[in-house]
């Protein structure tokens, strides 16, 4: 067959289709892990927090977070005598510097915040793509080359968790480093904590220590009557974090 | 308010559609040909209804990924696709592999939980090309007071010192080695090559 002018102007859209399912090709995958043999969450001990700033750090290092956004974040509270329902939330730059001097007299402490991992998230039920979703391993991310940009997930999240990266207009989040656990390795945030004060939890190991710790300590989600099915557990939180 | 339906009168329907109004199936071949004398009109209406559902398969078969829907409503290849991302942390048990002489000081102090990258900084690079990239120095009188610094706020049993009252400005690891930062009475503190081989 001659490839005539004609004959060639009908061959592209096919071959640019075909193409198409060429180059989607097989990612970097990792080859021993198993979606359906974990299920992550995290483990936040307040009492053990100094609120130096390491976990914002590290996260924006490791996942190129612009400046001025934060997938984690850390707020300190200050509780005036009986106030609980009135804190005073403080956390200036995301906590990424540490924090100036606090209060004197009543409660101070430290919450550092991040995705929750909803098994039930609110945000992944308003995308109207499905460019963030539930991963099989119960990590909620983000499919940055499906999504629109339209920000109803930044809306939906209770926790306030979403963002728009302003350069690439796309929602973002926490991904719980997905890809460091899918290494084998703990996230940037509780690499680095001094203190030891985050946790990476999977609660589908029988071997993790969360299972012991959940057992023998009074531990809490954010917003438990959203119902969102949170993962990330906090130890030793007070009834005024919201 | 009820709703009263009027049965329209024979005259009003189409001329093609009238036969149907009467009782009974139409009766001969003849009669039946009548009846669908504007039959190629369904036969133009069907054939653009085919067509436009082919050209609709055609093209979303085109545009979703093909691995949409693998897992649920979302492309499978995604999860691969954020998993293939490069790490910046390599993690503590990577730098001890090398790094024994700092893991043997801090295994001395109190420092010994503190992973090394929580003061140092992301650091995969230089553990994947120890040679060439190499990790920044570090101030002292900056790394340690982001923990150290008095706050209220701070868990009362931590070690927290005011810096300005504490050392004036002067670098922590004048008089403290920060992998063993507490100061030994006698000579045993010998400087160490910290982190160097």
């Amino acid at each position: 067959m001659d490839i005539t002018r004609r004959r060639l102007l009908m061959l592209l859209p096919a071959a640019a289709v075909a193409w198409k399912f060429v180059q989607a090709g097989t990612p970097e995958a990792s080859p021993n892990y198993k979606h359906t043999e974990h299920w992550w969450g995290m483990l936040i001990d307040i009492p053990k927090c100094i609120g130096c700033g390491t976990c914002v750090r590290a996260c924006a290092e490791e996942n190129d977070v612009p400046e001025g956004f934060y997938r984690t974040w850390i707020e300190r509270y200050h509780v005036a005598d009986w106030q609980i329902e009135r804190p005073e939330v403080a956390s200036p730059n995301g906590g990424k510097q540490g924090f100036p001097p606090s209060h004197i007299g009543g409660k101070n402490f430290f919450v550092p915040k991040l995705c929750n991992h909803c098994a039930d998230s609110p945000c992944t039920q308003v995308c109207p793509v499905g460019a963030t979703f539930v991963s099989p391993d119960g990590v909620v991310l983000v499919d940055k080359t499906y999504c629109l940009g339209c920000r109803y997930c930044v809306q939906a999240c209770p926790y306030g968790c979403r963002f728009i990266n302003p350069k690439t207009n796309t929602a973002e989040k926490c991904s719980l480093c997905y890809h460091r656990i899918t290494k084998g390795l703990t996230t940037a945030c509780c690499e680095v904590c001094p203190t030891g004060a985050r946790q990476l939890a999977d609660l589908k190991n029988p071997n993790d220590p969360i299972h012991e710790f959940l057992k023998t300590h009074e531990v809490q989600v954010l917003k438990p009557h959203m119902a969102t099915g949170a993962k990330v557990f906090y130890n030793g939180m007070d009834g005024s974090v919201r | 308010m009820t709703l009263i339906i009027v049965p329209r009168t024979n005259t009003q329907y189409p001329r093609s559609l009238r036969k149907l109004t009467r009782k009974g199936a139409p009766q001969s071949g003849a009669e039946r040909n009548r009846l669908f004398k504007d039959v190629e009109h369904l036969v133009r209406l069907a054939a653009v209804m085919v067509i436009a559902l082919v050209a609709f398969l055609v093209l979303r078969a085109a545009v979703v990924p093909h691995s949409f829907g693998q897992y649920g409503h979302y492309r499978g290849d995604a999860i691969a696709e954020i998993a293939g991302r490069p790490i910046a942390h390599a993690g503590h048990e990577v730098c001890e592999a090398c790094h024994t002489d700092v893991v043997d000081q801090k295994k001395l102090g109190r420092h010994l939980v503190v992973p090394c990258e929580a003061c140092h900084g992301a650091l995969a690079r230089h553990a994947d090309d120890p040679a060439s990239v190499k990790p920044p120095k570090l101030d002292t009188a900056v790394v340690c007071a982001r923990c150290h610094e008095a706050n209220s706020a701070k868990p009362k049993g931590f070690p927290q010192v005011a810096t300005a009252d504490h050392s004036g400005g002067l670098a922590c690891d004048t008089c403290h080695q920060p992998h063993r930062p507490k100061i030994e009475p006698v000579a045993e503190t010998k400087p160490v090559t910290e982190g160097k081989k």
